[in-house]
């Protein structure tokens, strides 16, 4: 098996023991571990909960608990590029819903799901802290204000090049 | 001639494109022959004038344009070498005397915007770090009684006195106590702690040095969103600056007192906002909610005594402790000391964030700041609060903004956000977003709020087909009140009121007309 950016198995299974073993070191080290990891593989493998569990001491089924409880943790094979519409009441205020209804036809792409050729996915969040300048949408690490249907496609393929 | 331009770095401002226009001023300016020196600031949350750009003339001090797009910034250069800067369109005057920021009263957010959110000693000339050399100098309870005579109450919507909270971290034995700043701010509406985190990330980590010494914790943790990554790059660079110059560490300022500090991220979960779930999280556990007792000022993070704070709460503390609590409960009314910093967002001309004594009506500060909704629409609904405060209708925007006021009608301030609604709105669609929001973010501990809010948003599903029944809205009612009542915490207590506001206020979009809902209570 290989991982989402083709980190051959070997590797990948120490990458997995290093960060959990770092991160097993220090309190409450779960969440900066797990968020490790899926910054680097694209997201938690479910082979490699055994070792997190065996670092930090817990059950297999805790580790599991926690990567499902949290919506940031995706548990297949995806890439960490992502396309966010704020769906929350302050973007709602200024057109958010026109643009959620809209993304999935204008971009190609279904909600949680990756793009088919073009290596992002597409995801509803609840407030960036954009709230004087909606409908906001984050891609990557960028947020964007007063976005309208219309120009979204140009944004993302500016940011995520094809 | 060198010209001196600050461009916000604050992620609104690059929302809206400040990037591009800071880009597009070198880039003129090198064409131009003109040296400048371009500050990235943090921003004043004017953020109905951003992209912002301040340019500091010798004789006026700074002035302002807003909003600048890149394409002006060729004719700007030429109107500043020709001294015509006055007549430019989009020319605001002395910053300091825009109407919008003058008529403030900026207590927290006085630093916002002046300079690099890095500058430490830009940060110290500016008034920081007074709080902590005068904390240094007290002993704890005196640093704990300053802030009881402050009056000060928590920011982040609960509004408890914060310094009772902290005398029962101080009474609580223990080796190890923590100071835990919650940064999870995920209230739609609400952008005041990223902006502060972004444009004054020194003031924070002062506060959270000034609790530590209080209460005798030696170390912090500021729990952030994942949402906010300008906010964790900032704070993170602020942090190793700050133990570079002792103001973190195992010997703050010289004093032998230790304090550390450690950024921690969540991973997109709204109940991790609540404090009990937020401290499950930091341990590495689910954000699950805890019963209450045991308090977290006796048994918090790790079991051991914890004082959680909002970021504003423990911001505000560096203003308390340097110019005493006294100075800072002059303002304000009633139980509502200080000032308090609204978010003004949604459907608005101007928005951003708004820092004024408790008292200003909502009325004020939705016309005179915001200049009404953008979209040139009657204002038709007001969410105060979050997503867990009431929808008010016009009739009552004459409320000011307290405590005790929102609260005599039946609404909450929260965390101050205020989402502006204009008449385009359909308020029932509103009510099943809160439940269907509360379903979707449940912890899933307590039966009234994972399983109430999946059955309320299956009513107001029907509401919103027109397929409801009568006895739809009576169900509905009765969901809410066990929410209310048998909810462990705010998340499922408080997802009623957003519904039966929209519902008492708005009835006509239930498929009800005026009191037909009443009588068939």
């Amino acid at each position: 098996m290989l991982s989402e950016n083709s980190l051959p198995v070997k590797a990948m299974k120490a990458f997995v023991e290093k960060a959990a073993t770092d991160h097993a070191a220090s309190q409450g080290g779960l969440l900066p571990c797990l968020h490790e990891i899926q910054a680097k593989l694209g997201y938690i493998p479910d082979d490699c909960l055994d070792t997190i569990a065996t670092a930090f001491s817990l059950s297999r089924a805790e580790v599991h608990g926690v990567v499902s409880f949290y919506h940031d943790f995706r548990t297949s094979p995806s890439s960490n590029q992502c396309v966010q519409i704020c769906c929350a009441e302050a973007c709602q205020a200024s057109g958010s819903r026109a643009l959620e209804a809209g993304a999935s036809g204008v971009l190609g792409i279904a909600f949680d799901e990756m793009h088919p050729t073009d290596n992002y996915r597409l995801e509803r969040v609840y407030c960036l802290g954009n709230c004087a300048c909606g409908p906001s949408v984050r891609i990557n690490e960028e947020v964007y204000g007063r976005v309208d249907l219309a120009e979204l496609p140009a944004l993302v393929r500016e940011a995520i090049p094809s | 001639m060198t010209l001196t331009v600050y461009i916000s770095q604050d992620t609104t401002a690059v929302a809206v494109g400040a990037d591009r226009v800071a880009k597009a001023f070198s880039h003129a300016a090198s064409e131009a022959g003109i040296d400048i020196i371009l500050i990235r600031n943090g921003s004043r949350g004017a953020f109905g004038f951003e992209p912002l750009v301040e340019v500091d003339m010798a004789e006026q001090g700074r002035v302002a344009l807003g909003p600048v797009t890149p394409g002006e910034t060729d004719a700007l250069l030429a109107a500043i070498a020709d001294g015509q800067l006055d007549c430019h369109p989009s020319y605001l005057g002395p910053v300091n005397d825009i109407p919008w920021l003058a008529n403030q009263t900026r207590i927290t957010f006085k630093r916002c915007g002046e300079g690099d959110p890095l500058d430490l000693s830009l940060y110290r000339q500016l008034g920081g770090y007074q709080g902590l050399e005068r904390a240094l100098s007290l002993s704890p309870q005196a640093i704990v009684d300053e802030v009881k005579a402050s009056g000060l109450r928590g920011r982040g919507g609960a509004a408890f006195p914060t310094g009772i909270k902290w005398q029962t971290v101080l009474d609580a034995a223990g080796e190890q106590k923590y100071i835990v700043c919650n940064a999870d701010e995920g209230d739609s509406g609400t952008f005041a702690d990223r902006l502060l985190m972004e444009a004054d990330p020194y003031q924070l980590i002062e506060g959270m040095t000034i609790a530590g010494l209080a209460v005798g914790a030696t170390k912090g943790f500021i729990y952030l969103r994942s949402e906010y990554p300008r906010a964790q790059k900032m704070l993170e660079q602020a942090i190793e600056l700050a133990i570079t110059e002792g103001y973190l560490g195992a010997n703050l300022r010289g004093s032998g007192q230790r304090f550390e500090l450690e950024v921690r991220m969540g991973a997109g979960s709204y109940i991790c906002g609540e404090e009990t779930a937020l401290l499950n999280s930091l341990e590495g556990k689910r954000g699950v909610v805890r019963a209450k007792p045991p308090l977290p000022a006796i048994e918090g993070l790790f079991g051991k005594p914890t004082v959680v704070n909002n970021v504003l709460t423990l911001a505000s503390v560096t203003s308390i402790l340097a110019d005493g609590g006294a100075e800072y409960a002059r303002h304000g009314v009633d139980r509502s000391k200080g000032t308090m910093p609204l978010q003004l967002a949604g459907n608005i001309r101007r928005g951003g964030l708004i820092e004024v004594p408790f008292g200003v009506s909502l009325h004020q500060i939705i016309n005179e700041w915001g200049g009404g909704t953008r979209s040139g629409r009657e204002v038709r609904a007001v969410q105060v609060g979050g997503p867990l405060g009431a929808y008010l209708a016009r009739e009552q925007l004459d409320v000011p903004l307290t405590y005790e006021a929102l609260a005599e009608i039946g609404g909450m301030l929260g965390h101050g956000g205020i989402v502006v609604f204009d008449d385009s709105v359909d308020m029932a669609k509103q009510a099943h977003f809160a439940m269907d929001f509360c379903a979707k973010e449940s912890c899933g501990k307590c039966t009234p709020c994972r399983i109430g809010a999946v059955r309320g948003r299956e009513v107001l599903e029907r509401v919103c087909d027109s397929t409801a029944s009568s006895g739809d809205l009576i169900l509905l009612r009765d969901l809410c009140e066990t929410m209310e009542q048998a909810s462990l915490c705010a998340m499922g207590g408080l997802t009623p009121l957003p519904v039966k506001s929209a519902m008492d206020n708005f009835p006509e979009d239930f498929g009800v007309t005026d009191n037909h809902y009443e009588v068939a209570v």
